[in-house]
């Protein structure tokens, strides 16, 4: 599975060659070379370490590589290249990223504000922003929240204004950190209808999960992560159904235990319930 | 983080162990932000006026306050703040709360000791203690209570009548460099950071600890938290500075409503330079001036 590149014939949002990067002296990615095609829904897959999220904000430029070729849209991306004015406004207009954690992303007084922001720093006109704004809030029912301090919202609502907030520029690629993680039945249901809306849509979507149940729902196309490296990568089909893989990257364990029939059993374990399905 | 702290709305009163008054405490530093940007959004005098012309006529009442050489003229400045406060629907109570009574506990543990250090014509002697009360000490003690009363009065006006984001725009109108302008945004971000992180951290503390911990404990406590706070902080407040980078923030304020001058501003501005015109002339008026 791993020598096989998706979609090689269409045109790469980003292609990575031999990545390396650290935090200081821990490494975090080592070695990681993977396309992300255009117009595709992709997961990435690893548990918790395994550099899901580093390679996230690689992606949105957040951080660049201490070793390796770190490529957007055809140009090289590097700290000294996002200096420009010109390709860090295009970058940005381009690209959004979604953070796991809905507080940090949320830092405006109001909702509305915290749409409004990304605009204004696109320096989009006054009416194309009011009515854009006034579009979200519609689309993610937010209407009612409009002048709610962002940090007193629920869990599922922040999650709703995150998504929002980074959505309102339009941008290609839409790049999302454990989207469904923190949240309730319906709250993950809603996240996972919306990214299974966007596959065959034209968007380029990265999602970094260790949720399998969503999954087949929202991608076309899996990248596996395992301290650091990438292990393996193939259509969601292939991945999911290899449960050997699956375990030796811990996103499966073997669960243990006892019937009410009195015997012991094992089997294959998921953390997470079907998105928008009862518990 | 709101909703969840069982703390919010109402904030129990009462002595309470040290972890229930700490966190009274943080969550009553964030109401009162949550305060002061509801008043700066609402009606009054000041939050009518172009922020560039409001920050600009303040801040040269408080340099004329800082300057000014006559009591009286002191007294007419700190009337004039008064005034603008009440007419902006700022409480008293607040102004006393928020500026008074802490810049008096401050500049008064240095003028006090002026009263009867500086040398000069006695007025009064302290009893038992038979120290000398000199009218050049008491006037040093008035000028810098007084000056350091005015100018924080006034400057606290500007942060109470205009949201913060207006602020920072209308600095960067009158030529403060971006940069600082930038380290004042984050500066007033990362306050509510810590703030948030202080308050999760103590409710944590607080659902572990059983009972009133006694003094060297408490102290303890506190210290260790710090630290920990401080990391925690720091690491919010780098990923909240990666979200801004993420959504195209490059330093610069961007405001919806581009700011804009009306005539009206044009007459606050020459009302509050005609103050400080009139307090700097009392100070050269060698007939009415108290000059000293």
């Amino acid at each position: 599975m791993q020598a096989a590149a998706a979609h090689p014939q269409t045109a790469a949002a980003f292609e990575l060659v031999d990545v390396h990067y650290a935090y200081q002296d821990i490494p975090a990615l080592n070695g990681v070379s993977l396309r992300i095609p255009a117009g595709q829904c992709i997961a990435l897959l690893g548990a918790n370490g395994s550099g899901k999220s580093t390679l996230l904000r690689l992606l949105a430029a957040l951080c660049f590589p201490d070793r390796g070729h770190l490529a957007a849209f055809g140009e090289d991306l590097s700290d000294e290249r996002m200096q420009q004015e010109a390709l860090a406004y295009a970058f940005r207009r381009r690209v959004g990223l979604v953070f796991q954690n809905p507080d940090v992303q949320l830092f405006n007084p109001t909702v509305f504000d915290e749409l409004a922001f990304g605009p204004l720093q696109l320096g989009w006109t006054r009416e194309e922003i009011l009515r854009c704004v006034d579009a979200m809030l519609t689309e993610f029912s937010l209407a009612n929240l409009k002048h709610r301090s962002p940090h007193r919202l629920s869990g599922g609502e922040k999650k709703r204004v995150a998504l929002a907030c980074v959505l309102i520029t339009r941008p290609e690629v839409l790049l999302l950190d454990e989207p469904t993680a923190a949240l309730d039945p319906r709250s993950q249901g809603e996240v996972v209808r919306f990214l299974a809306g966007c596959r065959g849509s034209g968007r380029t979507v990265v999602t970094a999960t260790h949720n399998l149940d969503i999954v087949a729902e929202i991608a076309d196309y899996c990248f596996v992560l395992q301290a650091g490296r990438l292990v393996a990568q193939g259509t969601s089909t292939d991945i999911l159904g290899d449960g050997a893989l699956l375990r030796a990257t811990q996103l499966l364990h073997a669960h243990w235990h006892v019937h009410a029939d009195g015997l012991a059993h094992t089997h294959d374990h998921r953390h997470h319930v079907a998105a928008g399905e009862p518990l | 983080m709101g909703e969840q702290s069982f703390l919010r709305g109402g904030h129990p009163r009462g002595r309470g162990d040290f972890l229930e008054r700490l966190l009274r405490g943080l969550l009553d530093a964030m109401d009162h932000a949550a305060d002061a940007e509801r008043l700066a959004a609402g009606p009054g005098l000041l939050q009518r006026l172009d922020p560039r012309i409001k920050t600009f006529g303040l801040l040269a009442l408080v340099v004329t306050a800082v300057f000014v050489k006559s009591l009286v003229a002191l007294a007419l400045l700190f009337a004039c703040a008064t005034a603008l406060a009440l007419a902006s629907r700022i409480t008293l109570r607040r102004l006393a709360g928020q500026v008074w009574i802490g810049v008096l506990v401050f500049t008064g543990a240095l003028a006090v000791p002026a009263i009867v250090l500086v040398p000069g014509d006695a007025v009064a002697v302290v009893p038992l203690l038979d120290w000398t009360i000199t009218r050049q000490g008491l006037r040093g003690a008035a000028f810098l209570i007084g000056r350091a009363q005015t100018a924080a009065t006034f400057a606290l006006l500007v942060i109470l009548t205009t949201p913060w984001p207006q602020v920072l725009k209308a600095l960067r109108s009158l030529g403060v460099p971006l940069i600082l302008v930038a380290i004042l945004g984050m500066t007033h971000r990362y306050i509510f950071v810590l703030l948030e992180s202080s308050v999760q951290l103590f409710e944590a503390k607080r659902s572990r600890v059983m009972g009133p911990l006694p003094g060297p404990q408490r102290r303890r406590l506190a210290m260790a938290s710090v630290v920990v706070l401080l990391e925690r902080s720091l690491q919010l407040a780098t990923d909240v500075h990666l979200a801004m980078i993420a959504r195209g923030y490059r330093g610069e304020v961007h405001l919806l409503d581009e700011l804009r001058t009306r005539p009206r501003d044009w007459l606050a501005l020459a009302g509050l330079l005609s103050i400080a015109a009139v307090a700097i002339g009392w100070s050269w008026l060698p007939a009415i001036g108290d000059r000293g």
